[in-house]
């Protein structure tokens, strides 16, 4: 078993599924030749050669948009978009046709593909580069979202993903690209989209989170522990759709609610979260559920992103109030 | 018309002086007086002292990331120079040259690059865009502003940049499609630096020169030896001075090379070779300028290794500034949304301001 970081855990899925499956293909804006500005995709072109692992102009709404015909004609595109921030100009493509095609032709032309964006911020990067983008991809009927927060997580959801037959958006939190190592398999293996994690049993709050704040929460979760306060953490996983069973069964354990993002609060994915819990385990609950989510401005750039982005500190200040009301 | 010589399908390039700074076509030297030139010569100096300090600096962790000029200066400050007061300017994001000489404040590039929204707030009646990290977007921002131009009845010009990645944006399409169709005086200019990060110049696109791109929209366009002062200004005085008559936009393919790389966080040896690399050093275009004003006997060689001296100074002490006053003031980052701040944004604010006493 290597240990890898989510950055080279990438790469080595991308390589496993370029090898085994001959329909995959890489691509997008320096996936080539240089091998992603993330290294990502380095050295797949030159071992799968430049017609499967290619450099494309740059262009995100074609990508998307050729990703589509690609997939319509029997290949299995994972297109990368270089920060989830530059995907806007191939939002229409994602919304008009990549969400909808299988709906449109009433099940004849589905759609295999994945689209890979580095995502989130608190990387000291500049304007468009930090962006939390889970519900306007998450509101989009016909999508799936999916984002890991390890890089064992990674190669189960991304090999899942490629092989899924309709499009998955895979977020790729590039804050932990590099942060730490794990023992991940050589071997083929998948973890089930649309499945949560629970992290860490407890008794008096469920806190749901995903990406890189997952770890920011079990830092929380220790800084409450020492309080007395347990907390039951589970990594969502696949933003959308939502692993409704899991969140409410902790709920109706714990009694308690806070769900954890980067996205500004107003709209943002808790809301959807949090109406689920109401749906589901109103009577349970002992607390309002709560959001600890970003503010409702621009994500600031480096000199003012700490103020945006939580540490384990300032969430566990937040569930505290949770735990004690 | 120099359009129609150098235009998209003449398959040439505009070039006045030569890469040892020998003036080739003596006709076509714009009227300009020496002082003039000398003055961009020495805007192109100092755009290439405030590169080298920033990149110096990011190298010492003390900027965080910079968009390097170096190779650039000619095709930014050429153009640039060819503008008149009321003009406009539409930036992509690495056209520092084309700042300093309308006006923007090396300050300002400098808190940006250091990580302060502050830095896109230049002085009042600077008429310069902020920085556009979204490749080709400001393109329309610049139709916008000409044809605004256009309905108030007013003559100023609007000269917009894009790299060579970005000739393959939509955005960049559209652009010249309305403003061919509404006639705005814009002026296009690409940076064509031969690389979109690692992507060369060849695999954007399959057209032979990226200023052929014009004759589609129906509008002129020239194709220009970037790193040559005076074909840049020439070109670009051309087509403003047609644009403030009614003549409509033109797209200006600046043939240059970026020396450095894309920015900081990007490591170009991965992609392209070193003897690429100096074979366009050899074009530099400050170094070719320096030579025809020695010649012409209006600079010397002492006087420019004083004023490389001064300007890098200079440069140090507006970091030194930026750096001692450039942290982001928390309430910035809240009260520059709406007019006002709204109810919930306000209560956000206040609640975090207490969070952050009850923690201190």
């Amino acid at each position: 078993m290597a240990v890898m970081n989510l950055i080279s855990t990438i790469n080595h899925t991308l390589d496993q599924e370029l090898e085994r499956d001959q329909r995959v293909v890489v691509f997008g804006e320096d996936v080539g030749l240089e091998g992603g500005v993330f290294r990502a995709t380095v050295g797949l072109q030159k071992k799968y050669g430049e017609k499967r692992v290619f450099d494309t102009p740059l262009a995100e709404s074609a990508i998307v948009g050729t990703a589509v015909g690609m997939a319509i004609n029997g290949l299995r595109p994972v297109a990368e978009i270089r920060f989830s921030g530059f995907m806007y100009p191939a939002y229409n493509q994602i919304v008009s046709h990549v969400a909808r095609m299988r709906n449109r032709t009433r099940g004849r032309l589905n759609l295999p593909m994945v689209i890979r964006m580095p995502h989130g911020g608190g990387i000291k990067a500049l304007e468009h580069h930090s962006e939390s983008l889970d519900t306007l991809l998450g509101h989009i009927p016909g999508l799936k979202v999916v984002t890991p927060s390890t890089p064992y997580d990674a190669k189960g959801l991304l090999l899942s993903a490629i092989r899924d037959e309709d499009p998955v958006i895979f977020l790729e939190p590039s804050k932990i690209y590099r942060a730490f190592k794990q023992e991940v398999p050589e071997e083929d293996y998948t973890i089930p989209l649309g499945k949560a994690k629970i992290l860490q049993q407890g008794t008096d709050v469920t806190v749901v989170s995903w990406g890189a704040y997952v770890h920011e929460v079990l830092k929380a979760g220790q800084l409450l522990a020492e309080e007395g306060i347990s907390l039951e953490i589970i990594d969502l996983r696949t933003i959308s759709p939502i692993d409704r069973e899991t969140i409410i069964e902790s709920v109706q354990k714990t009694g308690r609610f806070v769900v954890v993002h980067e996205a500004a609060k107003s709209f943002g994915p808790g809301a959807e979260l949090m109406a689920l819990v109401n749906e589901g385990a109103f009577l349970y609950l002992e607390a309002p559920p709560t959001r600890i989510a970003g503010f409702d401005v621009t994500i600031p750039i480096p000199r003012g992103e700490h103020h945006y982005f939580m540490d384990a500190k300032r969430i566990a200040h937040g569930i505290r109030r949770v735990a004690n009301y | 018309m120099l359009a129609q010589q150098y235009g998209p399908l003449q398959g040439k390039m505009l070039q006045i002086m030569d890469e040892n700074g020998v003036i080739l076509q003596t006709d076509l030297v714009p009227d300009r007086q020496d002082e003039a030139w000398l003055e961009s010569y020495m805007t192109m100096l100092k755009t290439r002292s405030a590169d080298n300090k920033a990149l110096q600096l990011q190298r010492q962790g003390r900027m965080l990331t910079y968009a390097p000029n170096t190779g650039q200066e000619a095709a930014q400050v050429g153009s640039a120079a060819a503008m008149a007061e009321g003009d406009w300017l539409v930036p992509a994001f690495r056209e520092l040259g084309a700042w300093l000489t309308r006006g923007v404040d090396l300050e300002r590039v400098y808190l940006y690059w250091y990580g302060n929204e502050l830095g896109s707030k230049f002085a009042d009646g600077v008429r310069v865009l902020p920085i556009s990290v979204p490749i080709g977007s400001q393109f329309q921002h610049a139709v916008g502003i000409a044809m605004a131009s256009n309905i108030k009845g007013e003559d100023d010009v609007t000269v917009a940049y894009i790299g060579d990645g970005g000739t393959s944006i939509g955005d960049f399409s559209e652009a010249l499609n309305f403003a061919g169709v509404f006639n705005a005086p814009v002026v296009f200019i690409i940076q064509n630096n031969q690389y979109a990060i690692s992507v060369s110049r060849q695999k954007q696109t399959k057209a032979e020169t990226l200023v052929q791109k014009a004759v589609a929209a129906g509008i002129p366009g020239i194709l220009v030896d970037g790193n040559d002062l005076m074909a840049m200004y020439a070109a670009t005085k051309e087509a403003i001075d047609r644009a403030r008559d009614g003549g409509g936009p033109t797209l200006i393919e600046a043939y240059t090379y970026r020396l450095g790389a894309h920015t900081t966080s990007d490591d170009p040896t991965k992609y392209r070779e070193d003897e690429e690399v100096e074979k366009w050093r050899a074009k530099d275009p400050v170094k070719r300028m320096k030579a025809y004003l020695i010649a012409k006997g209006i600079w010397s060689e002492e006087e420019d290794v004083r004023l490389i001296e001064q300007y890098d100074e200079e440069a140090l002490e507006i970091f030194r500034k930026v750096e001692a006053t450039g942290e982001t003031e928390l309430e910035d980052i809240f009260k520059y949304h709406f007019a006002e701040m709204p109810e919930h944004l306000q209560e956000q604010y206040d609640e975090y301001v207490q969070y952050l006493k009850e923690v201190e």
